[in-house]
């Protein structure tokens, strides 16, 4: 089955997405398809690549950027959400790729069920 | 790109911690792309919807003067659960925009029809 | 089947849980994630409201949420299912639509 996740939070502020990390990741081990994950509103800092959470904490950037590495998994960032909180290109964590928020509906429309994770 | 029918349920107050003016700038996209779009408020998502909201007051962009076009973007689904609307003294006529008041049952089962559900 | 819906609040701090309740309809099932689970415990004053819906309503919490909060060896309100995160994949498969109560 294929399935699309929007994440609206940052990974700091709120467990959102923790959750949805850790959802993706079981998508992926129950032999499913991720078609996409979309990053709105906060859930754009989760593409910061300036982001270095202590030590002892999961390091939730990193962790998407090795789903998109291994997995193939389309990471998406909404633009306007982007530029309005400073996430953009030049420090864009690896695996993540920046457009609109008709990618969040293009990625509804092609899963089979699109998982919301926020605040 | 399919046609699928999206809901998108809006149950925050506007400002506090409120996300209106992108759940409906979702719902807008959703709609020039051709999508069946539903819009759904309740509980203090009903306050998204008072007439008379002033957004520069804060310095914010009218997210009001979207709602009041959404013909517009073909939007003709604008569905209110009344009881929301009554626990917090108001009334339709207290509203920016012509909705369909629904109860309880009448709402869930609209959710649970639909192919999209998206919270924002 | 009917949607699944998810709750991330506590019971306690807001209106999430009951609204949620209020909309569950033939076939539907509930998972309590993130501080929903608070709602699991027996005997709070919220497990009253779900133990209404659990006669009627599959409902289920996260296992790795509630052991974060110290809840893993709580005592949850009986007919409550304890799954981990395959489980929920699993369950968002077996039921037509995801609904998060935000």
């Amino acid at each position: 089955m294929k399935f699309a996740i929007l994440v609206n939070e940052d990974p700091f502020g709120h467990q959102a997405a923790q959750s949805a990390l850790s959802f993706a990741q079981a998508v992926l081990a129950s032999g499913h398809e991720l078609v996409r994950v979309f990053f709105y509103m906060g859930g754009v800092y989760n593409a910061n690549r300036l982001a270095s959470p202590p030590m002892e904490d999961r390091n939730i950037v990193r962790e998407w950027a090795e789903l998109a590495a291994k997995d193939g998994v389309d990471l998406v960032i909404c633009i306007a959400a982007g530029v309005a909180r400073g996430v953009r290109e030049a420090n864009l964590a690896p695996g993540f790729r920046i457009s609109g928020i008709g990618q969040l509906v293009e990625a509804a429309v092609i899963a089979d069920r699109l998982i919301t994770f926020g605040a | 790109m399919r046609r699928k029918s999206f809901l998108f349920v809006n149950r925050k107050a506007p400002y506090g911690a409120g996300r209106a003016a992108e759940a409906l700038e979702a719902a807008l996209v959703a709609a020039s792309l051709g999508q069946e779009v539903h819009l759904a408020y309740l509980d203090d998502g009903v306050f998204q919807l008072l007439a008379g909201q002033e957004p520069a007051r804060l310095g914010r962009r009218d997210f009001t003067a979207s709602l009041q076009e959404l013909g517009e973007y073909d939007i003709d689904h604008v569905w209110v659960d009344g009881q929301s609307l009554r626990e917090r003294g108001l009334t339709p006529a207290d509203l920016l925009v012509a909705a369909t008041l629904l109860d309880r049952a009448a709402m869930a089962e609209l959710m649970a029809g639909m192919d999209v559900v998206v919270s924002i | 089947m009917g949607p699944l819906h998810t709750v991330n609040k506590s019971p306690f701090a807001g209106p999430a849980l009951d609204s949620c309740l209020g909309h569950l309809t033939e076939g539907a099932a509930l998972l309590l994630i993130e501080d929903g689970v608070y709602a699991a415990v027996a005997d709070s004053a919220a497990a009253a409201k779900l133990a209404m819906a659990a006669g009627r309503y599959a409902i289920y919490a996260l296992g790795p949420d509630l052991a974060a909060r110290g809840l893993g060896k709580a005592s949850l309100l009986d007919g409550i299912m304890v799954i981990d995160y395959l489980g929920f994949v699993d369950l968002a498969v077996r039921h037509s639509t995801v609904q998060a109560w935000l």
